[in-house]
């Protein structure tokens, strides 16, 4: 008389969802935890510049350097916060916070362009802040550019009805997300990022505590396998991601606008994919962990630091060092990541990406095995090996 | 395949090693279907690394054991549909039902959803937990828990019950009722293995072993054991100083052995009048007089410190228990 293997996964799967429904704190972890982050970082993680308060020193006063500095005033980039008559000043408000960049024009500043005198213009910026004063130092050079070749334009072509045109003429077009919005970008990455930490880790918990609670030992004197053991615990943690799942997804549309555009049959699997590696992750760090303190740190380390770092969520795989790049290959947020802002930003088809599925896939397999072979031997080698009680 | 049904349980010089340190020394006994087998000693003893290596949780590391006809190191996964087992530890799902526990682990040695349903209200008897199948079991009592327990790993019915330390913690009244459900398991033919430090819980056992430093030093029915063990009279002093009373009997050549018992004081001798005598003119040199020197039945408790004063090689060690 043989019971079906199947019929031992009802059992643990509906001990899970009980257990998880009645722990709520595991619920919020897993539920609200995700949608918090989000929010968190979606707004905090901001990498876009904008609205740089500017001082302008306008020593020349002319029509022309008043043109020049609409150019600054039209755009998003920088608002102008004071304009003065000498550089003095501009010390102090920088050293105080006041502005973050500011403009000199220089005296005869017209006239020296008329002249072909080729002026100079002045842009500080406070560098105290890296990341920002490069941008913001990119945007006031194009600006100052653009300025500099319509004046020589209208120049040459003063001299010279009809004449010239510029040799090159460039447009640049960003494509998939125009307005080059860190959160676009960002929304795939933080649901890689939480999705990881969040599976992970209440997935080690949930065997942890068993071993803790002696709930364990009790399973492993029963007829039940390891690997019903590992189904039936997976398939709640699962849903319950996938639910995570797609409130981060809808969070990410009405918060920040980034809806899917690609094929939801292909971001399920490729989310499914991404969660199973991490469940397997955790199976495996329960295995050599015996208190959920421990296992809640090791989930951490191995989770929070590859995902944020080396997965490209943040930093792009393709400018770290040769050996960190070989590295970011056992990252599953690293194809995952490829494969969703493939999916969410681009929408484009399974050809594009297949390579990263397939990674994600194997991933997944191997991990799964590993982590049914480390469950049986927590049984069977333990009895090998064994400790003292 | 055919199964030698004589014995549920035979052990052949079974051994565990941890590293250097034996914890079960070359132990051999064979259990009777349908008997209370007792496994007494103290915490360290090697009970719990017996029981787990027949239950399959541990593997030996010689010698050989069949549980139900199945061989422990070749058959494990036969075994474990065949026995049940109750640890030590408290271990069912504290955020579970009554009922879902027992649920569970009926799904989890594959009973039907029928089987389980017609088996639930005789566990809920048994454990006198009756109308109370829908309160978590955290809010039980740990004699209520533990009869759960010993529900939960009956279910399936099997022919052999593991029990290790069932009854630590318990309150009395609990543990007599704990032995009740142990007899009337044995009733029902199936075998009890069961540990326990109690001594006083090892008379409801119809074989024992009392096992010490992983080696089993005596055997047999508790009535056997008090008859083989002691053939000298064991004299109970009892007197408000019964540590100075100790202290000055302990070293005397006519003492063979004494012990401490609660507020009194166990001594054995050669001849039960002579000894008498010779133990109130002793303690009234110390200006102790006893107000009761009576012979008493040996518990065995007494059998066990003999064996064990026996096994270390000294005898009048006088060891001190609560």
């Amino acid at each position: 008389m043989r019971t079906l293997p199947i019929a031992f996964v009802r059992p643990v799967m509906r001990k899970e969802f009980r257990q998880i429904r009645r722990d709520s704190r595991s619920l919020i972890f897993m539920i609200f935890l995700p949608a918090f982050l989000l929010i968190m970082f979606g707004f905090a993680l901001n990498f876009d510049v904008k609205h740089i308060p500017l001082a302008v020193v306008d020593q020349d006063g002319s029509r022309t350097s008043r043109d020049l500095i609409e150019k600054f005033r039209t755009t998003e980039y920088f608002d102008i916060r004071s304009v003065l008559d000498r550089t003095g000043e501009v010390d102090g408000l920088m050293a105080r916070d006041k502005i973050r960049a500011a403009l000199i024009i220089p005296e005869r500043f017209s006239e020296d362009l008329l002249a072909q005198r080729s002026p100079s213009v002045q842009f500080l910026i406070d560098g105290a802040n890296a990341m920002s004063g490069t941008t913001a130092a990119g945007y006031a050079a194009s600006i100052l550019l653009s300025y500099s070749q319509r004046v020589t334009l209208e120049a040459m072509a003063r001299r010279r009805p009809g004449g010239p045109m510029l040799p090159l003429k460039t447009e640049v077009r960003v494509w998939y997300n125009p307005e080059l919005r860190s959160a676009k970008f960002l929304v795939p990455g933080l649901m890689a990022f939480i999705l990881m930490v969040t599976l992970t880790t209440s997935t080690a918990f949930s065997i942890v505590r068993e071993k803790e609670r002696g709930t364990m030992e009790q399973i492993y004197v029963s007829p039940l396998r390891p690997t019903a053991l590992i189904i039936g615990k997976m398939i709640p943690y699962i849903l319950i991601s996938l639910a995570s799942a797609h409130i981060v997804l809808a969070l990410g549309w009405v918060l920040f606008g980034v809806a899917v555009k690609g094929s939801y049959f292909l971001l399920l699997l490729t989310i499914v994919l991404f969660l199973i590696s991490g469940l397997g992750q955790g199976i495996l760090i329960s295995s050599i962990t015996r208190t959920q303190q421990v296992a809640f740190l090791i989930c951490v380390l191995t989770t929070i630091l590859p995902t944020f770092i080396l997965s490209g969520f943040v930093f792009p795989v393709r400018n770290m060092p040769r050996v960190i790049q070989a590295i970011t290959y056992l990252i599953p947020a690293k194809y995952f990541l490829v494969a969703l802002r493939a999916i969410i930003l681009k929408g484009v088809g399974f050809a594009a990406f297949w390579d990263q599925i397939l990674f994600l896939a194997g991933f997944a397999i191997v991990i799964l095995l590993l982590s049914v072979a480390s469950i049986r031997r927590s049984t069977e080698g333990g009895r090998r090996r064994g400790r003292a009680r | 395949m055919i199964r030698p049904q004589e014995y549920s349980i035979a052990v052949k010089a079974l051994t565990k090693t941890f590293g250097g340190f034996t914890a079960v020394d070359a132990v051999s006994f064979e259990v009777g279907r349908g008997a209370i087998f007792g496994f007494l000693g103290a915490n360290g003893a090697g009970k719990s690394t017996t029981i787990r290596m027949l239950c399959g949780l541990l593997d030996p590391t010689s010698g050989t054991a069949t549980v139900g006809g199945f061989d422990v190191g070749r058959e494990p996964e036969k075994i474990k549909k065949v026995i049940g087992y109750m640890s030590q530890k408290f271990s069912l799902y504290e955020d579970l039902t009554v009922g879902e526990n027992i649920r569970f682990f009926g799904g989890v040695y594959g009973l039907s959803k029928k089987t389980v349903d017609s088996r639930l209200p005789w566990v809920l008897e048994m454990a006198g937990l009756k109308g109370r199948e829908r309160s978590l079991t955290r809010t039980l009592s740990v004699g209520w828990k533990q009869r759960l327990a010993l529900g939960c790993a009956v279910l399936h019915e099997p022919e052999i019950v593991f029990l290790d330390e069932p009854t630590g913690g318990v309150d009395p009244a609990s543990r007599r009722r704990f032995w009740e459900l142990i007899n009337e398991l044995s009733e029902r033919k199936v075998t009890v293995f069961v540990t326990t430090h109690y001594l006083d819980e090892a008379e409801y056992c119809n074989d024992i072993r009392l096992i010490h430093a992983g080696r089993i030093v005596a055997g047999g029915s508790p009535r056997e054991l008090k008859d083989q063990v002691i053939r000298n009279p064991i004299l109970e002093v009892s007197s408000d100083r019964t540590v100075d009373a100790l202290e000055a009997l302990r070293n005397e050549p006519w003492v063979l052995e004494t012990s401490i018992f609660g507020t009194s004081l166990h001594v054995s001798v050669a001849d039960e009048e002579e000894g008498r005598g010779l133990i109130r003119e002793r303690l009234a040199k110390e200006g102790i007089f006893p107000e009761r020197v009576d012979r008493i039945v040996p518990s065995l408790e007494d059998v066990f410190i003999h064996k064990i004063e026996e096994q270390s090689g000294h005898r009048k060690t006088g060891e001190t228990r609560a």
